[in-house]
């Protein structure tokens, strides 16, 4: 499945007034710090109440099922190997071998180097290889290496790029440095599809949440991406409101749906439904699909087959009964 | 999601793999509270003297607003009922609680603050049947506060020599307490803790048709072995309200209800030597100028005006936006209103519940007609109202003027009406354009700007980049025709000392 969402259609003036707003370093700055402020009570409160809904019975069931969709299962350690990441791409393509209607998960997620041999092991499935790149995690290369890193895990076969950006030049005020960074990474995709990582824990305020997410938006990034998983505070619901508001607006202002990945520290299905119902009524009810939504985690898949197994058979299971990655 | 479809030609998901094809979007599932948390019994009568026994007033059924459906039958008071209340609330001040040590009145008051959180759920649910509020607004809101209430003026009741009242400020005597059927618990909280802890007794009138709460506050006040009298709870009507004021055993007197309720209810008390408090209505400003963080700002328009289906004597009922974010504010204010749900109030999803009574209904109807008479542009989202019960949808009105009815009376009601304004002097003096003066909202990312602001706005609340929010911590009242007198904080126990020169 190619992932062509955000292709630009024909350019609205309202696309032409975005395209000036990456002119030079002082547009850019500009239009970024022109956003609206984000109220960091306001936004807490918000993402707390939208945490009191009610998910229950059919609804959710629904919801673990997306979830599940939605998962990039996720393996970034030093120590992996291809028989690790093999035996992930099995759990990807069959999650429950006792229930063929559980369904596959979005993508794998790996690192370059294991791209080749997630390929493989996925050939013929509908599920994604993704990869991270730009010197995942820090990004701390130059453009040169970044752009190297791309390009040979998209030729590896991976369809889906993460990248990092630079914090350090987002923190000191160098937006265009940023935006140039993404748009040449985005070049080097090709017909690869581009999650922009920001690294929220990073950035640490909502106000910085909001101008990243833009700049990411503007500068071509398919999806936004909160975490490298790395850093803590990954994905909390704050920052996720704040992103699901960006792509909202850029979609409302442009036309073109954009994604949003939470990734790092959501393990429990109850978590991953909450920001569910988060999407659903923050950026909408299209966003609830797994071209414009994705968790990034490992151990909550294992959570989402527990949880459908007590929603079908009305007992919890033990640990034993999900397989370990 | 009206501004964005994703493209058509976005292949649909295959039949979800699911194979659970019954459900196609993320609808939630019903997810109510259960009736039977609420323990409802068949009759309530009245609480008089540590007793519970009927009224002799009239019986009537107290119904629910959300069906229509009798819930229990009320055997009221009538003014014997009354008289005999106050004598109570007589005896047992002059008995025991005026004298009582501070620390000991305290240990009640915890008691009581300390059953409200064991029984919230069942409070709760009660409250959301009886009133009609949304269960998540009785669970999260109304029962927490009420107990937080109880918990702060319990800290106060031994050192009332030190809250600036002199060394040794004295209780006023017996207090007749008439309390609104919006936030029934919540009110009988405000009302009756800072009595208690002042050394006061009480006796409490509360709204004909939300006196369910009130009454099993009786029954938690019982179990807490509260001597008899110092707390009394008499059910009925404007006749058993105004034999209350009335009573010459009363020595002070606290409202909250109508502005139209509580001018005569001064009239009434006048030279008679009885204190009075009222909080009455409003008609709140919420001013958001054109830097404020818009998406927290449309929450907090949200919160200020539908909360409690806008029942709520301080909604931010009027909408001032800068003209130049008016548009934006209005577009994103109305994509937000479409995922409200409005429902069964037991439902824990719902967000907004019923209009308390028909009579308050047909108020809201007539004040929406007449914006619309008025030249007004009247939106509501598309949502599907029961067909039994007493239903209103959120509404926005547009293009009011500031003399246009909807714009200056209190419709205590989910309608908005928004205004704009060009410079922060034209706010303020939007704002307070008013008779009311009850509260206010600032939305601005500028700290200056809110501070100038706060000075010049005639409310006895200004929020800050919030609405609608309630801490025991902080003193409540108004302006004007919004009554007089400080309820919650410090401030509260004023109006139950006498001080000491």
């Amino acid at each position: 499945m190619s992932l062509t969402l955000s292709q630009p259609g024909a350019a609205s003036p309202v696309a032409a007034a975005l395209a000036d707003a990456s002119r030079d370093d002082a547009s850019l700055r500009r239009f970024l710090h022109g956003l609206p402020g984000v109220d960091q009570v306001g936004a807490e409160a918000r993402a707390a109440a939208l945490a009191t809904r009610s998910i229950k019975t059919t609804s959710k069931a629904w919801a673990i099922d997306m979830a599940i969709r939605m998962v990039d299962l996720t393996t970034l350690e030093g120590s992996d190997t291809p028989g690790r990441v093999r035996s992930l791409c099995g759990k990807a393509v069959r999650p429950d071998p006792s229930d063929a209607s559980a369904p596959a998960v979005a993508a794998v997620c790996v690192y370059p180097d294991m791209v080749p041999v997630a390929v493989q092991a996925l050939r013929g499935s509908a599920v994604q290889v993704a990869s991270v790149a730009t010197a995942f995690p820090s990004g701390r290369a130059s453009l040169a290496t970044k752009l190297v890193d791309v390009a040979e895990a998209v030729a590896a076969g991976a369809a889906e790029i993460d990248m990092v950006i630079d914090r350090g030049a987002f923190l000191a005020g160098h937006y265009l440095k940023v935006f140039e960074e993404i748009v040449a990474v985005k070049a080097a995709c090709g017909s690869a599809h581009l999650k922009v990582i920001l690294e929220t824990g990073e950035l640490v305020t909502l106000d910085s949440v909001r101008r990243a997410s833009w700049l990411a938006l503007l500068a071509g990034g398919d999806f936004i991406k909160t975490s490298t998983g790395k850093v803590s505070p990954a994905a909390t619901p704050p920052v996720a409101l704040v992103m699901l508001q960006a792509v909202r607006d850029f979609a409302a202002r442009t036309g073109q749906v954009r994604g949003v990945k939470l990734a790092g520290g959501i393990r429990t299905t109850k978590e991953a439904v909450r920001y569910l119902v988060m999407v659903n009524e923050v950026a909408g009810q299209p966003w609830l699909d797994p071209r414009t939504f994705r968790f990034g985690a490992s151990s909550l898949l294992n959570d989402l087959l527990l949880q459908r197994h007590k929603l079908s058979t009305g007992a919890y299971d033990g640990p034993d009964y999900v397989s370990i990655d | 999601m009206p501004t964005t479809e994703p493209p058509a030609d976005m292949p649909q998901p295959a039949a979800l793999r699911t194979g659970r094809t019954d459900v196609t979007a993320f609808e939630y599932a019903p997810a109510p509270e259960s009736r039977a948390i609420a323990r409802l019994k068949p009759s309530y009568g009245i609480y008089v003297d540590g007793e519970f026994r009927d009224g002799r007033g009239e019986a009537v059924k107290t119904i629910n607003p959300a069906t229509e459906e009798p819930l229990a039958e009320i055997a009221e008071a009538n003014e014997a009922d009354v008289a005999d209340a106050v004598a109570a609330a007589r005896r047992a001040y002059e008995g025991s609680w005026s004298r009582m040590p501070g620390a000991e009145r305290a240990k009640y008051l915890f008691r009581i603050a300390r059953a409200i959180q064991e029984r919230g759920r069942e409070l709760a649910v009660l409250e959301s049947l009886d009133n009609g509020k949304p269960i998540k607004e009785s669970r999260d809101v109304d029962i927490p506060n009420a107990a937080a209430h109880f918990f702060y003026y319990a800290g106060w009741a031994d050192k009332l020599g030190y809250a600036g009242f002199g060394p040794n400020p004295r209780p006023v005597g017996v207090a007749g307490q008439i309390i609104p059927w919006n936030f029934p618990l919540l009110m009988a909280a405000w009302k009756i803790a800072p009595a208690l802890a002042t050394g006061n007794t009480v006796v409490l009138k509360p709204a004909e048709t939300t006196p369910l709460t009130a009454l099993t506050l009786a029954e938690i006040i019982a179990e807490c072995d509260l001597p008899p009298g110092v707390v009394n709870v008499l059910a009925g009507g404007p006749s058993v309200g105004q034999a209350l004021v009335e009573q010459p055993g009363v020595d002070k007197l606290a409202f909250t209800g109508s502005t139209a309720v509580g001018k005569q209810l001064q009239r009434s008390v006048a030279v008679s030597g009885k204190r009075l408090s009222l909080e009455l209505g409003g008609k709140a400003a919420n001013i958001v100028f054109d830097d404020a963080a818009i998406d927290q700002a449309v929450e907090g328009i949200v919160t200020g005006i539908f909360f409690n289906q806008g029942h709520v004597c301080c909604a931010g009922s009027r909408l001032l936006v800068q003209e130049s974010v008016h548009d934006e504010v209005v577009a994103a204010l109305q994509e937000r209103l479409q995922t409200l749900r409005l429902g069964d109030p037991l439902d824990k999803n719902t967000d907004i519940g019923a209009i308390n009574s028909a009579a308050q209904l047909a108020r809201v109807r007539e004040l929406a007609d007449v914006g619309e008479a008025e030249g007004a542009t009247r939106w509501s989202p598309a949502c599907a109202l029961p067909d039994r019960g007493f239903w209103f949808p959120p509404t926005v009105f547009t293009g009011a003027s500031q003399a246009s009815r909807i714009a200056q009376e209190e419709i205590f009601g989910p309608v908005l009406t928004v205004l704009t304004f060009r410079t922060p002097q034209e706010a303020v003096d939007k704002a307070n354009n008013t008779p009311y003066g009850l509260s206010a909202g600032i939305w601005t990312e500028k700290g200056s700007r809110i501070l100038w602001m706060a000075n010049r706005l005639r409310a006895g609340v200004v929020w800050a980049n919030t609405f609608n929010r309630f801490d025991p911590t902080s003193p409540f009242g108004g302006y004007t025709e919004s009554g007089f007198g400080r309820e919650g904080g410090r401030h509260g126990l004023a109006a139950y000392l006498e001080s000491e020169a």
